[in-house]
């Protein structure tokens, strides 16, 4: 067999051009998976960003209320002033569906106010409330007008009267800051995340006041002082397999011990910062043994020649060092405990709380546990709000990551 | 390095014959009670871990003096629908594990054919072809994913990617669940892709440059270095850090929560709903409940089968992925 120097050197370049080809395909995979990554993010951003927006607008109806004297009736004042507007509504059905324009808050609002002023009595006042959720939706265009009836939840003479309100110029959206300053509500135009985000800040809180100083000084006793054997091997194998237990096993740990054993409150941030505190434990030892390890012998050798016990060498010269590596950890390890919600299930943190919680043992929920309880509620106007405290949520994660971030490259220490 | 507990010497020499200035009492004791108060710190951890055993086991124990331990493992059927009275009719519940451990399956075999392949070839492109620049950019935009609230990944299931699938079925007539497991597994996957590219690329990194090296002096191109010489060279690493993304997506549970199913259903069709272990916990758990009723307790066993199964998993990817690193250090 022989074969001309031709027909080989063709041969190899088709050979060649094929495992070009293979070169090019391999690579185009690469990027593509790449980009299937990326375009999930934007699209994940894109879909919470859009839903959620329009949270941070509230839409509400400006009434005239006849404050009546020594009366108590406010929801009575609330419904007069409707009938004032539209003096054309006579059968029940209708009236009904026009007190369902504004908001059952609405009567709360204007018995608040009536208190804190008493000389409002008898006279004639013009306020906003805030509008039911159902108008509040179709004013932002999520419930299309020119839909089909059975599809929105307004009527269309509901949509005539809010048409007659708009021209009127009775209605306006403006900032909501209700969102901000009221706990959970089964009315969505009322419910708010303050309950939750200050349980939340609590939790992390005792989180941190736990886990920070028992993280810190696992770390410097396993990677500084501890001899070299069984029991230390023991427990770094401990801590790394801690580090990847589902989190909800640590949450019935929680229930258990916690709640049936200590018999500690329900729902409180002391026991979901206690329950997160274990999760964190992990992080901030695994954090804190490379941070301390990263510190020159030098160092410590430099400190132990001029006189220093080994436990100053330590705490006045090698811990210092490795305190921004140490935060660092500790911040990612709180941003992850701040997203945590399944153990916050478990010890019962998925409360409907109207009210602040005044101390650590008060009920509370959390912010990602709020987002899992609105996500479940039918009501339209109750998604949005799911995405805006999702949006909450997401810019205190991405706050945290970057105060680690700016921290490694602030302080960190090339050796 | 570690540092013994013995007085400090300066420098180790002999001044003048002098007895040197023994260590102060107080530094002695304190330096004790710090030692102790370190060692007990430490323990932590260990007590955690003890804690998580004994109550699993404990409550475990009680349920199964219920339910027969071979009920609950080989159980075909799971309808934990306890009576309220006791004199009503089928009080007891069916408690089999099976299906749930096969919707478990099922969803992490969906989010793994994602986030498998996605990773890796993610992680050989950002370390093998792409400028420095791009990765500096990229890497970190990839690792948000890992850094997302599972509860955002859950209403993002629940609300876009499900009625999506079940829109996008219904065009070319299939009959999708709104509960699919596709749909809780797609995005489970795409929540672990950072997870398995981070590792797949500590993997490939570690492969020594004089492997790689070789192989393009021979003449390979890029593809077919990484693919028969850095890849087999990578593999227990990546195989390890894939156990670890198993154990992950198992453990995992708000996503399901929110966009998988309640009921049990032993199927393998990724369009029906399923449901998982977590989900079952989470719902034997939440709401007011008798603490010893049988449907509570099944939740601890259900706890108890999830931390041995992820535990297995985890010693097994750390001892693949220890091995591994000694080889080439």
């Amino acid at each position: 067999m022989t074969e001309t120097m031709e027909s080989k050197s063709r041969r190899m370049a088709s050979l060649r051009k094929k495992r070009y080809r293979a070169e090019r395909r391999f690579r185009r995979l690469g990027f593509a998976a790449v980009s299937v990554g990326l375009i999930f993010l934007t699209v994940l951003f894109g879909v919470v960003l859009i839903s959620g927006f329009g949270a941070f607008k509230q839409t509400f109806i400006q009434l005239d209320i006849a404050v009546l004297q020594g009366s108590d009736n406010y929801q009575g004042m609330v419904k007069q002033a409707l009938r004032d507007i539209f003096p054309e509504v006579k059968s029940r059905r209708h009236k009904r569906q026009l007190y369902a324009l504004v908001s059952s808050g609405a009567t709360y609002q204007l018995n608040a106010r009536i208190e804190a002023e008493p000389d409002l009595s008898g006279k004639k006042i013009s306020a906003w409330f805030p509008a039911s959720d159902d108008v509040d939706m179709v004013i932002k265009g999520r419930i299309a007008r020119d839909g089909p009836a059975e599809l929105r939840r307004v009527t269309d003479q509901q949509l005539r009267w809010i048409e007659r309100l708009e021209n009127e110029g009775r209605i306006r959206t403006q900032f909501n800051w209700a969102f901000f300053t009221s706990g959970d509500s089964r009315e969505p135009e009322l419910a708010g995340i303050a309950v939750a985000t200050l349980g939340t800040l609590l939790s992390l809180l005792v989180c941190l006041v736990l886990s920070f100083p028992l993280g810190v000084l696992t770390a410097v006793y396993l990677e500084e002082f501890a001899p070299r054997g069984r029991w230390t091997e023991f427990i770094e194998v401990n801590i790394n397999n801690l580090a990847a237990v589902p989190s909800i096993v640590f949450g019935l740990l929680g229930l258990a011990v916690f709640l049936n054993v200590f018999n500690l409150p329900r729902s409180a941030p002391l026991v979901g910062g206690m329950v997160l505190a274990l999760m964190t434990l992990p992080t901030i030892i695994i954090a804190g043994r490379v941070a301390l390890n990263g510190v020159p012998p030098s160092v410590r050798e430099a400190a132990l020649a001029i006189g220093a016990s080994p436990l100053q060498a330590v705490f006045h010269h090698v811990l210092p060092l490795a305190m921004p590596g140490v935060l660092t950890g500790t911040i990612i390890g709180t941003a992850r405990a701040l997203g945590e919600s399944a153990p916050l299930l478990m010890i019962g943190m998925v409360a409907f709380v109207v009210d602040l919680p005044s101390t650590i043992l008060s009920p509370a929920t959390a912010l990602p546990v709020q987002v899992f309880l609105w996500a479940d509620s039918p009501e339209r106007a109750f998604e949005e709000r799911t995405a805006a405290a999702i949006l909450v949520l997401l810019l205190l994660t991405i706050l945290m990551n970057l105060a680690a971030v700016l921290l490694r490259k602030k302080y960190e220490i090339r050796w | 390095m570690s540092l013994c507990n013995e007085p400090p010497q300066l420098g180790g020499v002999d001044l003048g014959r002098r007895p040197m200035r023994s260590t102060p009492l107080r530094r002695v004791i304190a330096g004790r009670l710090v030692m102790g108060v370190l060692i007990a710190c430490s323990t932590v951890a260990v007590l955690t871990t003890i804690g998580i055993v004994l109550s699993l086991v404990f409550e475990s124990i009680q349920f199964f003096q219920i339910v027969p331990v071979s009920d609950f493992l080989f159980g075909m059927h799971w309808s934990p629908q306890t009576a309220i009275r006791t004199d009503q009719v089928g009080s007891s519940g069916a408690f089999g594990v099976i299906p749930l451990l096969a919707g478990t399956l099922l969803i992490s075999a969906i989010a793994l054919t994602v986030s498998g392949p996605v990773g890796l070839y993610a992680a050989i492109y950002l370390v093998e072809y792409a400028r420095p620049s791009f990765r500096a950019v990229i890497k970190p935009l990839l690792e948000v994913l890992a850094g997302i609230p599972t509860v955002v990944y859950g209403f993002f299931a629940a609300l876009f990617v499900a009625p999506l699938l079940r829109h996008g079925g219904e065009t070319i007539g299939l009959d999708v669940s709104s509960e699919s497991a596709l749909a809780a597994g797609l995005v489970m996957g795409v929540m672990t892709i950072p997870f398995v590219s981070s590792i797949t690329d500590d993997a490939i990194t570690a492969v020594p440059s004089t492997l790689k090296e070789g192989a393009l002096a021979m003449g390979a191109t890029r593809s077919e270095m990484i693919r028969q010489v850095v890849l087999p060279a990578a593999l227990p690493g990546i195989a390890g850090g894939m156990l670890l993304a198993v154990s992950r997506v198992i453990g995992e549970t708000m996503i399901v929560v929110m966009a998988a199913g309640l009921t049990a259903n032993l199927t393998l069709n990724p369009l029906e709903a399923v449901t998982t272990v977590t989900v079952q916990i989470v719902t034997m758990l939440t709401g007011d409940q008798q603490f010893d009723s049988a449907k509570t307790l099944s939740a601890f066993a259900l706890g108890l089968l999830l931390f041995m199964v992820t535990l297995v998993l985890n010693v097994i990817a750390q001892r693949i992925v220890k091995k591994y690193r000694e080889q080439y250090d």
